[in-house]
């Protein structure tokens, strides 16, 4: 019975895999520092080794999951017979134990992606980046193994079924989100190496940013996409329609998204212009800083949330004492090392340089914004002073006016020019672009009624968005010799740039549109009878019981009309799932380009009545829509060809 | 969410949590805009994270019907958070009360943006200058 | 100057570090009573089986505890032995029956038998609200001032009580 094995084996080449990644850690650095290339070229080597032993792992706990090995505690924890299959994949990453599995997956894979490209970059740095990504494999596979392993075992007694997935965790936007989420957190990390080799080595010149850019724009949009991902699953699975409720846990991840949008802008600086090299480093420390305080928050067990994972004392300790390490150590170093740079360039108001500074400045005090909300309530308690709440009303009135100050300028910057921009060819151009998207919003708003903040917000999502096909077509179209305008091809990277800002907009608008447009009400009905929300009249045409693979479910019928004419069919759900003894809303959706229908049925109510929570969301998909155009943005910048050659001398 | 919702249910034994109470009627538009807007600032004291119109438990169901009722009575906005804060506490609040102990809170974003703004003169004068040089 | 600007985010972490070492392990789920140094809210509350109406005048002199249970609640019936034993032990305990059915709560006294020296019928949750109930079992701690000095929310058992019992 070999099978039987299996997590054992699991368990030994995570064993094995922390043992490379300490080996990985300290070789190459030793090599350096001895200036011994045989010792710093054990890095590729050592992270390939390392990279398969982590998939393997993985792959096995996937196998106990897939062939119901409830001799596993977490697969029992987690799992259960009769879930579907692609459910008992995605389990792997339902709890604590296997998700972090997961992190130290994407970690490994990154890694091994880096090693790939190994030949890109000059000999010593390479190795370096690896051995610094090696110190972070270390501490998560150190956690893994001593405070969460998923391959512990329930022996003798094996039951004969699992305690199943939390059935929230059962759909596809689950599956998909934490892997991708993890790859924007984990992705990080080597922009994060690069940072803390540029310490090391003291050589803080320009290339360091110039090859971090690409990784850092791959973390970005994956993260971009992760977020995106999250806030559309909670959209429609948690039953109520909310898109972000600024909840600890997606602050969490939306921290890291702030300062890594910051970053990716400032490396384009210190890039080009070789300018805020030492406040660059920072903010990559700082970047992936934040991607490791939210696996902190979410695993320690500090924080009320609903998707922290229960957790004890020892993990928390175990996981602070690696914060303290990694971010203390890099922090540290950055003291020590980051004085000796200085910048020689120089740059006037209107100059690029300017407006990325600003928006580094506004995106950074956003992030301190978000992190004093999250942490404002810990501390209070912390203190001693007594709970309190800092939720929705709060961000709103705070971090919006901030964030839509920073759209404002969004669309200006790339418009200037490196140093200095004439400010005659500007004012014409921003003028006639202010005054069309004041305009057009204050159509909108006098045609629907809404208020002053609707108008400015609208204007501001027009603004960015003129703007930024303004600059396009002057880019575009350069002037000629016969003053005719000529084609011009103009790189991957600027577009990516246009598509992301274009996102920005998009989701504004959506977020605007879906804040004031909205109808909701709450009705008791039976089948036969009818409600009219938003101007959609609401039927209630019957009422089933389903039986699915692990849940029976009452399954309600609803049309909907719009004058007359039948625009949807849908089907919310109350799921009973049997194992968990659990009750589920499924909401149903009529999704559309410019609002959705929303269903989602509350309790039974007495004749067979039901209380039906009924939606109209308006532009709600363009919030997602917008973030999909960042994340293209993200990857178009990822894959730009000037990153791609191979390093010039060996 | 669903989960803390359930694990309030499994707990506190409110399965007579009941949608009909919730179809209320209002004396006047006005008071259903603020009771909208109430029960969506404040937070359901035994669940995780989820404030009272989200909230499906059975102290949410109470806490709106109590909301409903004084509004309905007549009561302030002010009136029914001080109630509120009476009897669960601040933690209620999404949006913490402004008082010394979260100044910071309030105010530390706009202190933080005022000193990126003179970070950002400073910078760029500092900068013209030496480029005069 | 510029030294110690380079070390204020690495300070300014090892602050943060030592406030998160101080969190761990905090019950993020305990929640103190916003009405600890506060006399009971005033009622008047009709007992369960006499159809008497008693109000904050009737409550027992000296320090006592006030629970709230139902019929309704799972967790009760895992408090209820408990409450036995605390009774026996001639701890004074006034219950509150809170939003249930005045016959299930008689039967389930006479089948369980009668911890408290005083119950009370809050129907509608009124008084429940006053004191911050958010559900049942909780339990507070009036000391010998009539003020409230502590809140229990779950199940009181051996383990809870050793808490509360300092605060009696």
């Amino acid at each position: 019975m070999t099978r039987f094995m299996f997590p054992e084996i699991g368990q030994f080449s995570l064993i094995l895999a922390l043992f490379f990644a300490i080996a990985l850690a300290t070789l190459p650095m030793v090599g350096y520092f001895r200036q011994s290339l045989l010792l710093l070229n054990t890095a590729r080597p050592l992270t390939h080794v390392m990279a398969c032993l982590v998939v393997i792992a993985f792959l096995l706990l996937a196998w106990a999951f897939i062939t119901d090995d409830f001799s596993v505690l977490y697969v029992s924890q987690n799992s259960n017979v009769d879930l579907p299959l692609r459910y008992k994949f995605s389990a792997v990453w339902g709890g604590h134990e296997g998700s972090l599995l997961l992190w130290v997956l994407i970690l490994a894979l990154w890694c091994l992606a880096v090693a790939l490209r190994l030949d890109s970059l000059p000999e010593t740095i390479g190795p370096l980046v690896l051995s610094v990504l090696g110190w972070v494999a270390s501490g998560f596979l150190a956690f893994l193994l001593f405070t969460s392993s998923p391959f512990v075992r329930i022996l003798p007694d094996v039951p004969t079924s699992g305690g199943d997935l939390n059935p929230l965790l059962q759909d596809i936007g689950l599956i998909l989100h934490p892997p991708i989420l993890y790859m924007g957190y984990v992705g990080f990390s080597v922009a994060f190496a690069f940072a803390v080799v540029a310490l090391i080595t003291g050589n803080l010149n320009a290339y360091w940013a110039r090859w971090a850019r690409p990784w850092t724009a791959a973390a970005w949009a994956s993260l971009t996409f992760g977020i995106t991902l999250g806030s559309w699953w909670a959209y429609y699975e948690l039953g109520w329609g909310g898109w972000w409720f600024w909840d600890p846990v997606e602050n969490a991840s939306f921290m890291p998204w702030l300062a890594g949008t910051a970053l990716l802008h400032s490396l384009v600086v210190t890039e080009k212009r070789g300018v805020f090299k030492s406040w660059t480093v920072l903010l990559a420390i700082f970047t992936f800083s934040l991607s490791l305080l939210g696996t902190f928050l979410v695993r320690s067990g500090v924080l009320t949330s609903v998707h922290a994972f229960a957790a004890d004392p020892t993990r928390g300790v175990f996981i602070l004492a690696l914060l303290v390490v990694l971010v203390g150590g890099s922090l540290l170093l950055y003291a020590l090392r980051a004085g000796q740079v200085r910048s020689s360039v120089s740059f006037g108001f209107s100059g690029r340089e300017a407006w990325l500074l600003l928006n580094n400045i506004l995106l950074s005090v956003l992030t301190l914004t978000v992190l004093l909300g999250t942490l404002y309530p810990l501390l209070f308690d912390a203190l001693g002073m007594g709970r309190i709440s800092v939720g929705a009303p709060y961000f709103n009135a705070v971090f919006g006016p901030i964030a839509l100050c920073l759209m404002v300028f969004m669309a200006i910057g790339p418009f200037s020019k490196w140093h200095h921009t004439k400010l005659a060819t500007w004012w014409k151009a921003m003028l006639g672009a202010a005054l069309l998207s004041m305009g057009l919003a204050a159509g909108i708003v006098f045609w629907q009624l809404f208020d002053w903040l609707t108008w400015f917000s609208l204007s501001v999502a027009f603004w960015v968005v003129f703007m930024t096909l303004l600059d396009w077509f002057n880019k575009q179209f350069v002037s000629g010799k016969q003053r005719l305008k000529q084609w011009r091809t103009l790189p991957n990277r600027y577009y990516a740039m246009v598509i992301a800002h274009f996102g920005m907009a998009i989701s504004l608008v959506g977020v605007i549109m879906v804040s004031v447009n909205s109808h909701e009400a709450m009705v008791k009905m039976s089948p036969g009878s009818q409600a009219e929300v938003g101007g959609y009249v609401f039927v209630f045409d019957s009422m089933e019981l389903i039986k699915g693979p692990n849940y029976l479910s009452d399954r309600g019928h609803f049309q909907v009309y719009q004058q007359g004419q039948l625009v949807a069919d849908l089907y919310p759900e109350k799921r009973f799932f049997t194992t968990r003894q659990q009750v589920m809303t499924e909401a149903a959706l009529g999704a559309g380009f410019t609002r959705d229908l929303y269903i989602s049925l509350g309790e039974k109510l007495e004749d067979g009545a039901w209380g039906v929570r009924i939606h109209i969301k308006s532009f709600v998909r363009w919030i997602w829509l917008g973030g999909l155009f960042m994340v293209l943005g993200g990857m178009l910048a990822a894959f730009d060809k000037r990153y791609r050659q191979k390093r010039e001398r060996a | 969410m669903m989960k803390q919702l359930l694990i309030c249910l499994a707990l506190f034994g409110f399965v007579n949590a009941a949608f009909a109470e919730e179809l209320m009627t209002f004396r006047s538009e006005l008071n259903q805009v603020r009771y909208q807007s109430l029960i969506k600032e404040l937070r359901c004291p035994k669940c995780q994270n989820q404030n009272l119109a989200d909230s499906n438990s059975g102290i949410s169901v109470d806490l709106r019907q109590q909301v409903h009722n004084m509004i309905e009575t007549g009561k302030t906005d002010q009136e029914i958070v001080d109630y509120m804060v009476a009897r669960y506490g601040t933690f209620v609040l999404y949006r913490p009360q402004n008082t010394p102990a979260t100044f910071l809170l309030w105010y530390g974003p706009f202190i933080l943006l005022s000193g990126g703004v003179v970070l950002f003169v400073v910078v760029l004068t500092k900068n013209r200058r030496r480029s005069c040089k | 100057m510029r030294r110690i600007v380079l070390f204020l985010p690495f300070l300014v972490f090892l602050v943060l570090g030592v406030v998160f070492y101080f969190l761990l392990g905090k019950d993020t789920q305990y929640m103190p009573s916003a009405l600890i140094g506060q006399p009971v809210p005033s009622f008047q509350l009709v007992t369960l089986e006499g159809e008497q109406v008693k109000q904050t005048s009737d409550l027992p002199k000296g320090s006592y505890l006030i629970n709230f249970w139902g019929t309704w609640c799972p967790s009760c019936h895992v408090e209820h032995p408990y409450l036995m034993t605390l009774a026996e032990q001639g701890v004074t305990i006034v219950g509150i029956d809170y939003k249930d059915q005045q016959a299930a709560a008689m039967q389930w006294l006479r089948d369980k038998g009668n911890p408290y020296t005083l119950v009370l019928m809050d129907e509608l949750g009124q008084f429940g609200l006053d004191m911050g109930v958010t559900g049942a079992p909780e339990t507070f701690v009036i000391n010998a001032e009539g003020k409230i000095a502590y809140r229990l929310q779950g199940v009181l058992n051996a383990q809870s009580w050793q808490v509360i019992k300092a605060y009696l």
